[in-house]
């Protein structure tokens, strides 16, 4: 398959970034997000910051209800913030739950962006197919979510958030639904398609070693209200095996942060 | 937006998947319809009802003029069948239309309704009041404003068969994941554009579970609007016949009435399956 990473500017372009001389990626520096319930007030960040340089995968892990999912939302502009700031080039969001259309087939579903953008169905349809080939989701093209495995739906949901053409990806828990075997074969699909199209990612996940795994670098969160408790460089090359030295002791340095002994 | 209906690009054409054979369901769906129709389960059922009512009858139960036995509505839906079947013919074409009418305008209110929060406040409450209007009473003054004409049999119709519709198909647009309005708008769409490729699709089956239940009501505010002010249809039959003692003939009129709704019940179910297959598979998780 020739020329791949420049396929992506035909098929789907990214964006300009807010300063189309310097991507930024992704800036948050010192915000409070405070949400107001029937219960009172319910802190779900406080001074939390975070930093994904243009290109770098950025992988945040924390115990359940820390504010991850809430981070996410402000970089994709979902949200703001009540202090602090938040810069970040256009992000697209992957949702934890694959939340494909049920009356959509793979190429519909993988083609709403850009049928969010306004581009005819034909085309749309057009600019997606090749896609679902190189997803692995060749003679699926047809096939309604239904008729999915899961690996095959999230990996639709990850084409339909990539073909929004937007430089910042924000993936929240993508591979928490699947079952531990499909997980593994997805985060070494995700490392290959992210060798080949680079983007800046901000991943929230609970796993620590799919963390370490895909991650240039992991942030650790404290519980609620969540702020940055321990910034782990992971310096191995990518693609990197669990079971290289380093990410194994850096997996190991993670969850003491976390406060989980092993 | 192509404004050509079921065209590649029309909205519908995202849901309502004319193109695609409907594989291993068509068995299914024929199924379903047939079992509704034909099934011998509620055909023997029938037959027990029926053989009841025709020896509590027969054994002096009831005046036969007060409760005419099956065996004399069987005869007068022979005997009667041309004055039946012109009369239904009108009473049918009211039925459909104005359940037709009921869904264009719940559709467009449910979907007011749902964009607007302020107007959603403002005629929820009154829409509700709308279903308690006594049709009796509301018929013949709507009779004497519209004439006697079709237009007030539609409007008492659309009245009985609107409020159903409008609350399902605004509970299925209220149903839609927010996680999904959230997924749209980093994709940068519209609000038109998210409510066109998500919500209203969503949408599609609150509209039909609202017409299936519009389709019993509209029966009867079909004869109500009949005996106000009408010289045809099953209502006037009906009404006719009471006074002349001809009760056979009013239950035949009620027999026709009833076989039309189940018709209409099975024909919105058959629809639904063919036009929203997707609406019948498990959610969630797909297959392994």
């Amino acid at each position: 398959m020739p020329a791949k990473g420049a396929n992506i500017a035909i098929e789907a372009p990214l964006q300009e970034c807010r300063d189309p001389e310097t991507p930024n990626g992704v800036w948050i520096r010192a915000v409070d997000r405070t949400f107001v319930t029937r219960r009172g007030e319910v802190a779900a960040l406080a001074g939390m910051s975070l930093h994904a340089a243009p290109g770098e995968i950025v992988a945040v892990v924390g115990p359940s209800g820390c504010g991850k999912s809430t981070l996410l939302e402000l970089i994709c502009g979902l949200q703001q913030p009540d202090a602090g700031t938040v810069q970040a080039d256009p992000a697209a969001l992957m949702p934890q739950r694959d939340l494909l259309l049920p009356w959509l087939d793979a190429t519909d579903n993988a083609a709403l962006a850009l049928r969010a953008r306004g581009t005819p169905r034909e085309q749309a349809r057009e600019a997606a197919r090749p896609w679902l080939e190189r997803f692995g989701l060749a003679g699926f093209e047809r096939s309604r979510p239904v008729e999915l495995s899961g690996g095959m739906r999230q990996r639709v949901a990850f084409l339909r958030t990539l073909l929004a053409g937007k430089p910042v990806l924000a993936l929240d828990e993508p591979f928490a639904a699947l079952d531990a075997l499909t997980r593994l074969e997805m985060q070494g699909w995700l490392a290959s398609l992210l060798a080949r199209e680079p983007r800046t990612v901000v991943l929230v996940t609970h796993d620590v070693e799919e963390a370490v795994v895909l991650a240039d670098r992991v942030v650790v969160m404290s519980p609620r209200p969540g702020r940055m408790v321990a910034e782990l460089a992971v310096t191995p090359r990518r693609p990197r095996h669990r079971t290289h030295p380093e990410v194994v002791a850096l997996r190991e340095r993670a969850l003491d942060a976390l406060g989980v002994s092993s | 937006m192509s404004a050509r209906p079921g065209g590649p690009d029309s909205a519908l054409a995202d849901v309502v998947r004319t193109d695609v054979p409907v594989a291993r369901g068509n068995d299914r769906i024929w199924d379903a319809a047939t079992r509704l129709l034909l099934g011998w389960r509620s055909a023997m059922f029938l037959l027990v009802v029926l053989g009841g009512w025709e020896l509590y009858v027969d054994l002096g139960g009831a005046d036969p003029l007060l409760l005419p036995p099956p065996h004399q509505i069987a005869q007068s839906l022979y005997n009667d069948r041309s004055l039946l079947w012109s009369n239904f013919l009108v009473t049918a074409r009211e039925i459909v239309l104005g359940i037709l009418l009921a869904a264009t305008a719940a559709l467009a209110f449910a979907v007011s309704l749902h964009l607007s929060h302020t107007l959603r406040r403002a005629v929820y409450p009154l829409l509700v009041a709308s279903q308690t209007v006594p049709i009796p009473i509301v018929a013949p003054l709507l009779v004497l404003w519209l004439g006697f004409g079709i237009l007030p049999k539609l409007v008492v119709i659309a009245l009985v068969c609107f409020f159903p519709i409008v609350v399902t198909t605004l509970d299925a647009l209220a149903a839609v994941d927010p996680d999904l309005l959230k997924l749209m708008r980093t994709f940068d769409a519209s609000r038109a554009r998210t409510f066109r490729h998500v919500e209203l699709p969503a949408a599609l089956p609150g509209l039909f579970t609202g017409m299936k239940i519009a389709v019993t009501f509209a029966g009867i505010g079909a004869v109500f609007a009949e005996q106000s002010g009408s010289n045809s249809g099953l209502g006037y039959v009906f009404q006719e016949a009471i006074p002349q003692l001809l009760t056979a003939r009013a239950y035949a009129a009620v027999a026709i009435l009833s076989a039309f709704a189940i018709s209409l019940f099975a024909l919105l179910t058959l629809a639904e399956r063919l036009l929203l297959p997707w609406a019948y598979e498990p959610r969630g998780e797909g297959r392994r």
